[in-house]
C-alpha cells in the first residue's frame, strides 16, 4: 500500500459509485422485503431482494429477533414460486436465518415436497436445508426419504444425504447409525464424489469399533477408490489402523505400508502428499521406510507450485526433529528454498537446515540466515531463534559463533516477543553450556544498559543475581546492575536492587562495597526500593559490623517460594475477603499444581520450558472446588487440612444404569471417599444411596463413618461419602471394594412422579485402592537443578531397578511418574521417539510435609528390558527411603 | 452455524474452515465461515484483517500462494482487484486446499464470463453465495471441480413439471436469459 492517501481516497470514491449496495440500509431493505408478500410474486425482484438481505448478514448486520421471524415468515411465502433461482436464494435466506423449532415447522412440508420433487436440484438442496435445521422428532420422520437419498442415482442427492450424515451424526447419533447398511452400499459408488463423502460418514459411524475400520480399510486398500479425496481418507484411516495394530505386534512388517509407498506413486499431488506424510508419521519408522517417502517430497520441493513446496519443506521440518540423516539429501534443494519468495517457505527451510545441518556446516549457515534475517517478520524469527538455541545445544563447541550471532539480532530492532525468545535462549545456553556462561552474561549485561521493556529487565537482573556471584569475576557486573539503579524506573531499580544485595550475600568480598551502593538507595523516591534497600541491608548486617551470612539469609535471598503463585494468590484473595483476626499462614496454602487443561497445551506445541524460570502458571480447576465441597461438611471439619484430592477414578464401565466414580481426599489421619454417582435410567429415582466398602485388605483402615445420599434422581449427579481413619503421617496402603446400595422406585416418565414403594437393591463396583501416590502432591519447581543442589547430597538414596521387557521406553518412563504421583519438571516427561536413554526429573511434596526431589535414569538394556537408576533426594532419611519402597513394591 | 462444534472429532476428514473473498483494499465481499472459531463479526473482521495483510504484499496471481500463522493454514490466489481464501487448521493436507480453491476461483471465472472483478462480483453476489454454498457444507468438502459447481449454481432451468403456458413474462424471460447463460458457457 504504498499509494499515497489522497489517491486511496480518490479510487474509493470511484469504486463506490458503481457498487450496487451503494447506501444499502437495513430498514430500508427490509421495507423492500415487503414484495415477497405480493399476489403476483416477481421472481427476479424478490431474489435481489434476498441477495441485499444476504449480502447486510454478510457484512455483519444483525437482525433482531422480530426482525429475523418477519423475514422467516415472508420468505417461506416465496416456495409458491417455480422460479429455480429464487427457490435456491430461499434456501440459502432460511439456512442463513437458522430459524427456531417452531418456525421451523412452516416450512418442513414445503421442504419436505421438494425432497420428493422431480427436479435433482431441489431434491439435493432441501435435503439439506432440512437437515440443517432440523431437531431429533422431525428428523425420524425424514429418516425414510434420507435413507433413499442416500442410495439414489443422482450423485449431488447422494452426497447432500451424506454430507447432513456427517453432520448429523454429531447430534442424533443413534438415527445416523442406523443408515450403515445404506452407507456401505454407497462406499461403492461409481461418483467420485459420492464415494468421499460415503467413506467419511461411514468412518465415523464405525469409528469405535476398531475391528470394523479395520475391515473397512482392507477391503477398499484392495479395491478401487476413485477420487484422489477419497484415496486421502482412506490414507488418514490406514495409518490410524496401523497406529492401533502396531499395539498389538511388535514384530515382523508393518501391515499396509506396501498401500501407502503405493500411493507414493498416485497421479493425484494430493495423494503422494498424503502418502508420504503418513509414512513419515508413522511411529518408530525406520530409514528404509522413510526413503521413498523423502524421495517424493523431495521433487516436491523443487515444484513451480509454492503450496507443494510448502507441503514439502513443512514435512521435512518435521522429520527432521525425528530423522536429520534422513533427510540430508535434500539439503541442496532447501539451501535454494532460503531465497524463496514465500517467506513462510524460507524460513521452515533454514529450520530444517539448522536441524540436519553437521558441525562444518554451522559457519556458513550462520552466514546465509545473517542476510535473511532483516527481511523477515519477527513470527518468523523467533522460529529461527528457536531453531538456533536447539543447534547450539547439539553443538556444544560452536557456540562462540551461535552466541554471537544471538548477541547481534538482540542489538537490532524487535518487538517484545522476539526479544524474549533470544533472551530465553541465552540463558538456556548459559545454564546447558558452562563455557559460555561468562560471554552470555556480559551480552546480557550489555542488552540490559538498552532495554525498553521492564519485564525483561527484571527477568535479567534476577538471572543475574543467581548465576553472577558464580563466576571468576562477579565485580565486573556490578556497574552494569548499579547503572539499572540510577537510569530505570521503579520496577527495575527494585530488581537491581535485590540482585545487589545477592551479589552482597554470596561474594564476601564485594560486600562492603555492595553496602555502599545500597545505603545510596535508602533515598530512592520509589517505596519498594527503599524497603528493599532497608530490609537487605539489615539481613546482610549491613550496617554494622561485617558478619557471615548465614543460611536463613540465603533461604530467604535464593530459595523458591514453595507453593504455586496461583494457589497463593487464590488463598490470599479469600483471605481478603474474610478479614480475621490471625495472621495469614503460608502453610495454609493448598501446594498440589493444578493439572492444566490440554488446550493450553495444545496453544503452545512443542515449547520449550521458560528460559527464565517462571514457574508455571496453573489455572485453577476442580481441586479448589473439592476443598470448598468438604469443608462445607462438618462432619470432616475436625480432620485439619486437606493434603490431597485424587483425579476422580471411575468404579463402573461406561454407559452403565449408574455412573460411579470416586475422589480420594487424602487428610493427615483420615481418609475421605467422595463417591460421585449418576443415575442414567429416566424410569427410576434412587433413596439412600450409600456405597458398603469393604476394607479387609487394606488392615491398616478402619471406617469411622459414612454419609449416605438421600436421593439420586434422573441424571443430576449426587455424592456419597464415607471416612476412614488411618495411623497418624503413616502411608497407609490398601485395597477396598465396594458395594452401591439404595431403594428403587420407579417413576411415571410421562408426570415425573415416583411411586411409593422402594425396593432395595445393590450394585456391584469395581474395587478401588488407596496407594502410595495418593500421599504424594505434586509441586514443581522452576529450577531442578538449583533445588537439587539446595536439598544437598545428605539424604541421598540412589538404586539401580530393572523393570523388565517395556513396549516401550515412554510407556516405562509415564508409569513410574504415575506410580509415584510426582510433577515432572522441565518439560523431562517427554521422551523423544527412538532414543534408548532417557533422564526424568520429577519433584513432589510427600506426606503434605516432606519436600521431595527425584531424578530418574532410564536406558534400554538389552532386548526392549528397560533398566531405571532412581536418585531421590529429600530432608528426611525416611523419606527418601519411603520413595524407593514405592518403586519396589510397584 | 448450529452444528460447527463438532470440530475435535474431525481429525482424520479433511475439514475447512472458512473461504473468503476480500477486494485489494481488505474490505469483505463475500465471506463463509464453517467454524466456530471466530464467534463474532469483530473475530472474524479481526481475522480478515489479519489475513489481509500478512498476504497483500505477495504475489498470488498466477499460481496459488500459501501462507501459515496463528495455526491457520490460507492458501490464497489474487484475481483483478479480488482476494480469494480458503483457510483451514493447521495439520490439514495443503494441496486439498489448494484444490478447494482452484475449484472455487475456476467456478467463479466460468460464473463471472471471465471478468473476474468487483464490481462484478458485487453485481453477481448470488452466483458468489450459491457458489460457496455449493462448494463446501459445514466444513465438509463437497465438490472441486469448478465446471461442476458453476454447472450447479447456474442451473436456472425450469421446473420440468410446470408447463411453459404457466409460466409469467418474467419467468420466461429468466429462462431465456439462463439458456443464454448456459450456452456461453459451454
Amino acid at each position: 500500500m504504498a499509494q499515497p492517501l489522497v489517491k486511496k481516497d480518490d479510487d474509493r470514491d470511484d469504486e463506490a459509485e458503481f457498487s450496487p449496495f451503494l447506501g444499502i440500509e437495513k430498514g430500508a431493505v427490509l421495507q423492500e422485503a415487503r414484495v415477497f408478500n405480493d399476489p403476483q410474486l416477481d421472481a427476479r425482484r424478490c431474489s435481489q431482494v434476498i441477495t441485499k438481505l444476504l449480502y447486510l448478514l454478510n457484512q455483519g448486520e444483525t437482525f433482531t429477533k422480530t426482525e429475523a421471524t418477519e423475514v422467516f415468515f415472508s420468505v417461506t411465502k416465496l416456495f409458491q414460486s417455480r422460479d429455480i433461482a429464487l427457490r435456491r436464494m430461499v434456501y440459502l435466506m432460511i439456512k442463513e436465518l437458522s430459524p427456531s423449532a417452531d418456525e421451523v415447522i412452516i416450512v418442513t412440508s414445503s421442504l419436505m415436497k421438494d425432497m420428493n420433487s422431480k427436479t435433482d436440484m431441489y431434491r439435493a438442496n432441501a435435503i439439506r436445508v432440512l437437515c440443517r435445521i432440523t431437531d431429533g422428532t422431525l428428523l425420524t420422520q425424514i429418516e425414510r426419504y434420507l435413507k433413499q437419498a442416500i442410495v439414489d442415482k443422482n450423485p449431488i442427492v447422494a452426497s447432500a444425504a451424506l454430507v447432513s450424515g456427517i453432520h448429523l451424526l454429531q447430534t442424533n447419533p443413534e438415527i445416523v447409525k442406523r443408515w450403515s447398511n445404506e452407507v456401505q452400499e454407497t462406499v461403492q459408488s461409481r461418483a467420485a464424489l459420492v464415494q468421499f463423502h460415503a467413506l467419511a460418514l461411514l468412518h465415523q459411524i464405525r469409528q469405535s469399533d476398531r475391528l470394523a475400520v479395520s475391515k473397512l480399510v482392507t477391503s477398499l486398500t484392495r479395491g478401487t477408490v476413485r477420487s484422489p479425496l477419497a484415496q486421502c481418507l482412506l490414507i488418514c484411516f490406514t495409518s490410524q489402523v496401523i497406529r492401533e495394530s502396531n499395539m498389538n505386534n511388535q514384530t515382523g512388517d508393518r501391515p499396509f505400508y506396501d498401500y501407502l509407498e503405493g500411493c507414493l506413486r498416485h497421479k493425484a499431488e494430493m495423494v503422494i502428499f498424503e502418502a508420504a506424510r503418513a509414512i513419515t508419521e508413522l511411529s518408530g519408522v525406520t530409514s528404509r521406510e522413510l526413503t521413498p517417502a523423502i524421495t517424493v517430497l523431495q521433487l516436491f520441493l523443487s515444484s513451480s507450485k509454492p503450496v507443494l513446496r510448502f507441503a514439502a519443506v513443512r514435512t521435512l521440518n518435521k522429520v527432521a526433529m525425528t530423522h536429520p540423516m534422513a533427510i540430508t539429501n535434500c539439503n541442496i534443494d532447501m539451501e535454494s528454498l532460503i531465497s524463496d519468495q514465500n517467506r513462510s517457505i524460507a524460513t521452515l527451510a533454514i529450520t530444517t537446515l539448522l536441524k540436519t545441518g553437521n558441525e562444518s556446516s554451522v559457519d556458513r549457515l550462520m552466514k546465509q540466515i545473517t542476510n535473511f534475517m532483516s527481511d523477515i517478520a519477527d513470527e518468523f524469527k523467533i522460529v529461527v531463534v528457536d531453531a538456533i538455541r536447539s543447534l547450539c545445544l547439539k553443538f556444544p563447541l560452536k557456540y562462540r559463533s551461535l552466541m554471537n550471532f544471538l548477541s547481534n539480532i538482540l542489538r537490532e530492532e524487535g518487538g517484545f516477543d522476539y526479544k524474549k525468545a533470544i533472551v530465553d535462549s541465552i540463558v538456556i545456553l548459559i545454564r546447558d553450556i558452562p563455557d559460555a556462561k561468562e560471554s552470555g552474561l556480559l551480552h546480557l549485561c550489555e542488552f540490559i544498559e538498552d532495554c525498553e521493556f521492564t519485564y525483561l529487565s527484571t527477568q535479567i537482573l534476577h538471572f543475574l543475581g543467581i548465576e553472577g556471584p558464580k563466576t571468576s569475576d562477579p565485580s565486573k557486573y556490578i556497574r552494569y546492575i548499579y547503572n539499572r539503579v540510577i537510569l530505570e524506573n521503579a520496577t527495575v531499580r527494585a530488581s537491581a536492587v535485590s540482585t545487589l544485595a545477592k551479589f552482597g550475600a554470596m561474594v564476601d568480598s564485594l560486600k562492603p562495597r555492595i553496602f555502599v551502593l545500597l545505603r545510596r538507595c535508602l533515598f530512592d523516591s520509589d517505596d519498594e526500593v527503599r524497603d528493599r534497600a532497608t530490609l537487605y541491608l539489615s539481613m546482610l548486617g549491613g550496617d554494622g559490623a561485617i558478619v557471615e551470612t548465614d543460611k536463613d539469609v540465603k533461604d530467604f535471598l535464593f530459595g523458591s517460594l514453595n507453593v504455586p503463585l496461583v494457589n497463593l494468590e487464590t488463598s490470599l484473595k479469600n483471605y481478603v475477603q474474610e478479614p480475621s483476626e490471625e495472621l495469614f499462614d503460608i502453610d495454609s496454602v493448598p501446594k498440589e499444581v493444578k493439572s492444566q487443561p490440554l488446550a493450553a497445551e495444545k496453544k503452545a506445541p512443542g515449547k520449550k520450558p521458560a528460559g527464565l524460570g517462571a514457574a508455571p502458571a496453573a489455572p485453577t480447576s476442580t481441586v479448589d472446588a473439592y476443598e470448598k465441597l468438604i469443608s462445607s461438611i462438618p462432619e470432616f471439619s475436625s480432620f485439619g487440612k486437606l493434603s490431597k484430592s485424587s483425579t476422580p477414578v471411575e468404579l463402573t464401565e461406561a454407559e452403565t444404569e449408574y455412573a460411579v466414580n470416586v475422589v480420594k481426599h487424602i487428610f493427615d489421619g483420615h481418609v475421605v471417599f467422595q463417591y460421585n454417582c449418576t443415575n442414567t435410567i429416566p424410569e427410576q429415582l434412587l433413596e439412600n444411596v450409600s456405597v458398603i466398602v469393604d476394607a479387609s485388605d487394606a488392615e491398616e483402615f478402619s471406617e469411622v463413618s459414612s454419609k449416605p445420599l438421600r436421593s439420586l434422581p434422573y441424571d443430576s449427579p449426587g455424592q456419597t461419602f464415607v471416612v476412614f481413619e488411618k495411623p497418624d503421617g503413616v502411608p497407609a496402603v490398601g485395597k477396598f471394594s465396594n458395594m452401591l446400595k439404595f431403594v428403587v422406585k420407579e417413576v411415571d416418565p410421562a408426570t415425573g412422579e415416583a411411586e411409593e414403594d422402594g425396593v432395595e437393591d445393590e450394585y456391584q463396583l469395581e474395587d478401588l485402592e488407596v496407594v502410595a501416590a495418593d500421599y504424594m502432591v505434586k509441586l514443581g519447581v522452576s529450577n531442578f537443578r538449583n533445588a537439587w543442589e539446595s536439598m544437598g547430597p545428605h539424604f541421598e538414596r540412589v538404586d539401580e531397578y530393572g523393570l523388565g521387557p517395556r513396549e516401550s521406553l515412554a510407556e516405562a518412563v509415564s508409569s513410574v511418574i504415575n506410580l509415584l504421583g510426582m510433577q515432572p519438571c522441565e518439560g523431562t516427561e517427554v521422551v523423544p521417539t527412538n532414543s534408548r536413554s532417557h533422564t526424568c526429573l520429577l519433584s513432589g511434596v510427600f506426606m503434605s510435609s516432606a519436600k521431595v526431589l527425584v531424578r530418574l535414569s532410564f536406558g534400554i538394556d538389552g532386548p526392549k528390558a528397560v533398566a531405571m537408576k532412581l536418585s531421590v533426594r529429600s530432608e528426611d532419611e525416611s523419606i527418601s527411603d519411603a520413595i524407593h519402597d514405592i518403586v519396589s513394591s510397584g | 452455524m448450529a452444528w460447527s462444534f463438532y470440530w475435535n472429532n474431525h481429525d482424520t476428514c479433511p475439514t475447512i474452515k472458512s473461504i473468503l473473498v476480500l477486494d485489494s483494499e481488505g474490505k469483505r465481499i463475500a465471506v463463509k465461515y464453517y467454524s466456530d472459531d471466530w464467534p463474532t463479526n469483530s473475530a472474524k473482521s479481526a481475522f480478515e484483517k489479519s489475513v489481509f495483510t500478512k498476504t497483500q504484499k505477495t504475489n498470488a496471481r498466477s499460481e496459488a500462494e500459501i501462507a501459515m500463522f496463528d495455526n491457520n493454514i490460507v492458501v490464497y490466489k489474487f484475481i483483478q482487484d479480488l482476494h480469494f481464501f480458503v483457510t483451514g487448521g493447521d495439520d490439514e493436507n495443503e494441496i486439498i486446499m489448494a484444490t478447494v480453491l482452484q475449484g472455487f476461483v475456476d467456478a467463479v471465472s466460468l460464473l463471472l464470463r471471465n471478468n473476474v472483478d468487483k464490481m462484478e462480483a458485487l453485481e453477481n453476489l448470488d452466483l458468489i453465495l450459491l457458489c460457496l454454498d455449493e462448494i463446501v457444507d459445514g466444513g465438509m468438502v463437497l465438490e472441486t471441480d469448478g465446471s461442476i459447481i458453476a454447472g450447479k449454481v447456474s442451473s436456472h432451468s425450469m421446473d420440468d413439471a410446470s408447463p411453459l403456458a404457466e409460466q409469467t413474462i418474467s419467468q420466461a424471460l429468466a429462462t431465456a436469459r439462463e439458456h443464454l447463460t448456459r450456452s456461453l458457457l459451454r
